[in-house]
């Protein structure tokens, strides 16, 4: 074989090595994981928003077949500390008790109250019933204004606010001095609904003991085994290197996995009290309580700017709301936003203040984009409402005041150093593909014809931040922890190359991209790779998957361990061929003498030699094996152009899309079916938060959207044929030259869908309609925007 | 997601399946597909005692004609009843109106007597069997029953079926030569409708002679549109038509939830008319 070429992988659309097991199921998904002596947890919830607990009986279920033993907050205190939250934004931030068990007082529906252990779990669940808790109801707290004026009821009584922090940034010149100054000035108020995450697998958890040597392996579904692994050491107080944590395949997360959950923490406790194994698993409708939401913010956003559609200067009021309790990113949430809401553009003046704001509801957190899909619909958003304003396309308005290609690296008014970008080659590509002017052309027909059924267009030309993160960066934002991450890469005896990484895949894919990436460094097959990951014993050190990290900083690092490995290599086969390894060509796998082609040997060969160690230099460490951490030196810079055509029925309301076209520009490219896979997925995960999706609780604080019948996700029926392309401008600041995908689809499309029904009822008065544009709140907005314009004839057409 | 424990009973004929329930009475629950039943055991929403699971019980399943009549068993799934020739040709509102009923998977399953029985009134086919003018057909200890459709539908989930009877088969009269559609509106492909029409026409020289219009989910029970079909009869065009159904709310209850108020439901109920009859003349 050392004769065979080896076609180069990165770029290549293979087939994901993990489907075959992923989708027939020949796996090991947690709720799988059966052990002798396994019992089964199911936990008592608050069926209230707010209430204190005046008193908890749990000695009636210990009666009930099958229970091996109920326990209170109060009767695992002991073991059990508050959750964590590593993400202190300000010095002077509020920060709760987060007890995993409810003590005193309930703060959202479904917060836990009690736990129940039992033979099986059915018996778990029928026990539930017999538990009696007396509450003493306590005032919801709802609305994030309302939570901030005086006298409102409290979350968290003993912190005598529910304000959590005020985070402010302000730079550039003075925004007031810059308003002055401006021609046009627009204030506007964006919702972001609240969103429940709807991973493919529900949350579930297995901790198994070793009593004797008082070990405890924790199998959880979830994004960051690593992290986990710290902090519920912390919670517990059982030593980290007592604990090994294991995500086997994990269906799925969204981020809403990306956290230290109450119910990990309980099961540990538990099973350390009984020396028994136990497994909770969440059902649905249980998630949708008790696993944290996203979004959840108001948004007062002004932008100042010259008649000719020129930005000057940006102001957002950020109201956040962080839900009962903040949990483990819950305050940076809306910071990794403040520095996207200037995006592509310049300006002189950037403005931001971001309150957090308790309520009683859920506790909220990162969801796929995490900050940035907020921030890139408001700023967005306004840029539509300016180019209505100054009479200018929607897209010529955002080109007068794009980054242009020619002056990157470009620091933008928040600080961010772009790196690359070509927002002008996407924007184009985009338009041919989507026939713009084609149609802007049968929409000014349509309106000028009056149709019922309307035409509207939609622009969204985002950037985004991702890959996290440089560690001194995130020092700066005081997160509590680094943003390197490690692989090591291990040549076997026969040649075969194991890749053990810090990330934590859960549907992404990273078997197959590191895969193709260590194949393509060591010259050794596709198929002669296997990735390990997800389990603190086999790959000790990472930073797990969450911010579309994952390639960007782990897969760079899967690069340098591997390059290490071919410098190793290179010292064993000058020694071997008695050449100097200047001398030595690596081509294909196969080190060669320049001048001299027949003295060569394959790294497979090498990789036998360095195991045998019969004959390696004098004074080396006989392994090839090697290990990176890599700490990026910048996050990644994603951006393109997405645009949206719907037909808006304005007689029922309903939105259709009709068509969909997006160019996203993610650097070099490893697989693309794979990154063609993460933007349909963002894109509809997008489009459900412009649509469908929201977390909609009544007046007394009770979650109403409590299963899918009432939470409307949309499937494939639902959606249209998205046209995807890319281009393709290398990042900078990886050896790679990737950028992150996993949630630019995500970022990038709800704005593209919210601006295209806007501007088919644009012409009828509208402007605005709040997420997510249900058929009912188009048709009102319609209702209300023609009784207050009772003339009836269009205004100020979208010009063309 | 765990339902409370329930006795399990599997009769294998309609005898033995009636004894079963009249000895259980009130805390008994008939499964047929369990597309209904399921989730609602499964939310702890309903807690039977015994649950009976007809799906063993021979000649309960499939279409046959019985003169002026299709006979369409009470366990025919969705499915069956979408590709049956018969229903087809001669009840094709209910072909159509059952191709919309949630997702394939679900189709598969779920049965047309299961759908009725269960008696939701944001279920497509309760109205459907309304404007259809079916007649369903119950078997109890006193023997064979026959009810009217319109007499069928009680209230929220509740049919006027006795805890021991178990419906056993759907009579549709033939509607040969009536244009037919159902205008079903919902949010997401696999939503329940927010409102639906169903509507069933026959015409004479160009004109609207007969019209039966029924309304998904404007009300506890599927309702007809009395005042909507007299304004229909004799409408010729198609601005005759809207003008007839902006009667189509009138007499509903509707109610507010999570996904739409009253008042727009009224609205879309008189949209969808509009649009059911137009599509079912062929005048839009």
């Amino acid at each position: 074989m050392t004769d065979q070429a080896v076609e180069r992988e990165v770029g290549r659309a293979r087939l994901r090595k993990e489907d075959a097991r992923l989708i027939t199921g020949q796996t090991n998904w947690t709720d799988n994981i059966s052990v002798t002596g396994l019992l089964h947890l199911a936990i008592l919830r608050s069926p209230m928003a707010h209430a204190r607990i005046e008193r908890i009986d749990v000695s009636p279920a210990l009666q009930r077949p099958g229970v091996v033993a109920v326990f209170s907050g109060r009767d695992l205190a002991d073991g059990l500390g508050s959750l964590p939250c590593a993400w202190p934004v300000t010095e002077d931030m509020v920060l709760p008790d987060h007890p995993p068990l409810a003590l005193d007082e309930v703060r959202h529906a479904g917060d836990p109250v009690a736990v129940v252990v039992a033979r099986d779990r059915y018996a778990a669940a029928d026990a539930l019933e017999a538990i009696e808790v007396d509450y003493e109801p306590l005032p919801p707290v709802l609305d994030l204004e309302e939570a901030l004026a005086e006298q409102a009821p409290l979350v968290h009584a003993d912190k005598g606010t529910n304000r959590a922090y005020v985070w402010p940034l302000r730079t550039g010149e003075d925004f007031e001095a810059v308003k002055q100054g401006a021609d046009v000035v627009l204030k506007r108020r964006y919702e972001q609904q609240r969103l429940i995450p709807n991973a493919m697998e529900p949350r579930a958890v297995v901790v198994t003991p070793l009593a004797a040597s008082g070990e405890y392996t924790v199998y959880s579904a979830t994004q960051i085994p690593h992290i986990l692994r710290i902090m519920l050491s912390t919670v517990t107080g059982v030593p980290e290197h007592k604990l090994r944590v294991i995500a086997p395949d994990v269906g799925g997360g969204f981020g809403s996995k990306l956290q230290v959950y109450g119910e990990e923490a309980i099961a540990l406790a538990i099973a350390r009290k009984l020396g028994r194994p136990v497994k909770w698993t969440e059902s649905r409708s249980e998630g949708y309580l008790a696993t944290h939401h996203g979004r959840g913010m108001i948004q007062d956003v002004e932008i100042a700017a010259t008649r000719e559609g020129k930005l000057l200067g940006l102001k957002v009021d950020l109201l956040a709301d962080m839900g009962a309790y903040l949990m483990l990113v819950t305050p940076g949430i809306p910071i990794l936003g403040a520095f996207m809401y200037p995006a592509i553009y310049k300006m002189d003046s950037y403005e931001f203040t971001c309150t957090g704001v308790f309520t009683t509801k859920t506790p909220t957190d990162a969801y796929r984009g995490a900050g940035r899909p907020e921030a890139t619909y408001a700023i967005e958003r306004a840029m539509d409402e300016l180019a209505a304003e100054v009479g200018l396309d929607p897209v010529e308005v955002r080109r007068r005041n794009w980054i242009r290609h020619e002056e990157f690296p470009y620091t933008s008014i928040a600080g961010l150093t772009y790196d690359s970008g070509n927002y002008e080659a996407a924007t184009e590509k985009a338009l041919a593909l989507f026939g713009y002017d084609e149609l802007r052309a049968e929409q000014h027909k349509r309106n000028e014809r009056g149709d019922t059924v309307r035409l509207g267009i939609g622009v969204s030309t985002y950037t985004e931040m991702c890959g996290l993160a440089p560690s001194r960066v995130l020092r700066d934002l005081r997160y509590g922890a680094g943003g390197w991450e490690a692989a090591s890469i291990r040549m076997l005896p026969t040649g075969k190359v194991e890749v053990v990484t810090g990330t934590s895949p859960h549907g992404q894919g990273h078997v197959t991209c590191w895969s193709q990436i260590a194949a393509d460094v060591l010259g050794v097959p596709f198929e002669d790779v296997e990735v390990v990951h997800g389990d603190t014993k086999v790959a000790p050190q990472g930073m797990d998957t969450y911010g579309s990290r994952s390639l960007v900083v782990g897969g760079s690092a899967v690069h340098r361990a591997a390059e290490k490995v071919v410098e190793k290599a290179r010292k064993v086969a000058a020694h071997l061929l008695e050449a100097s390894e200047q001398d030595l060509e690596f081509r294909d796998g196969v080190f060669s003498v320049k001048g001299s082609p027949e003295a060569r040997k394959s790294i497979q060969e090498i990789a036998f030699e360095t195991f045998t160690s019969h004959d390696v230099p004098d004074g080396m460490e006989p392994t090839l094996n090697s290990d990176h951490v890599l700490d990026p030196e910048n996050f990644s810079y994603p951006h393109g152009t997405h645009l949206c055509a719907v037909e808006v029925d304005t007689e029922t309301g309903q939105t259709r899309i009709r068509s969909y076209v997006c160019v996203d520009d993610v650097g070099r490219v490893i697989n693309p079916m794979i990154v063609e896979g993460q933007v349909h997925g963002g894109l509809a995960q997008g489009i459900a938060q412009a649509l469908y999706e929201e977390a909609v609780y009544d007046d007394e604080g009770n979650l109403v959207s409590g299963t899918m019948a009432d939470y409307l996700v949309p499937s494939a029926a639902d959606l249209p044929d998205f046209v995807t392309d890319r281009t393709e401008t290398p990042a900078a600041s990886n050896p790679l030259g990737v950028k992150g995908v996993g949630e630019a689809g995500t970022i990038a499309s709800t704005p593209a869908v919210v601006n295209a029904v806007v501007d088919a009822l644009r012409p009828l008065g509208v402007h605005d309609v709040r997420m997510p544009c249900t058929p009912e709140r188009v048709w009102e907005a319609v209702r209300s925007a023609q009784s207050e314009q009772p003339s009836g004839s269009p205004r100020k057409e979208a010009s063309a | 997601m765990i339902p409370p424990a329930f006795d399990y009973a599997r009769p294998t004929s309609l005898d033995e399946a009636v004894r079963t329930l009249a000895e259980a009475g009130e805390d008994a629950k008939v499964l047929a597909g369990g597309q209904s039943l399921l989730p609602l055991l499964r939310l702890r929403l309903a807690f039977p005692e015994l649950v009976v699971d007809v799906g063993r019980i021979p000649g309960l399943r499939g279409v046959r004609e019985d003169g002026d009549t299709l006979v369409i068993g009470a366990l025919t799934t969705h499915h069956e009843v979408i590709q049956d020739p018969l229903v087809r040709r001669h009840a094709g509102l209910l072909a159509h109106a059952t191709e919309t009923v949630a997702d394939p998977a679900v189709r598969h399953r779920g049965t047309l007597g299961g759908s009725l029985a269960h008696a939701d009134p944001a279920g497509d086919l309760p109205a459907v069997v309304l404007a259809l003018e079916a007649e369903l057909v119950a078997v109890g200890p006193g023997g064979r029953r026959t009810i009217p459709a319109r007499e069928f539908f009680a209230d929220y989930l509740q049919s006027t079926l006795a805890p021991d009877e178990l419906l056993v088969e759907i009579r549709v009269p033939k509607r040969d030569g009536w244009g037919f559609h159902y205008e079903k509106f919902h949010r997401v492909a696999q939503s329940w409708a927010m409102v639906g029409v169903a509507a069933l026409v026959r015409r004479d020289d160009g004109h609207i002679a007969e019209a039966r219009i029924a309304l998904t989910n404007m009300g506890a029970t599927p309702l007809r549109a009395p005042a909507a079909e007299e304004a229909l009869t004799g409408a010729g065009d198609a601005a005759a038509v809207a003008r007839a159904a902006q009667s189509a709310a009138e007499g509903t209850r509707p109610s507010r939830d999570a996904s739409a108020s009253p008042e727009y439901r009224a609205h879309l109920a008189r949209v969808l008319t509009k649009r059911a009859v137009l599509a079912a003349t062929g005048m839009g």
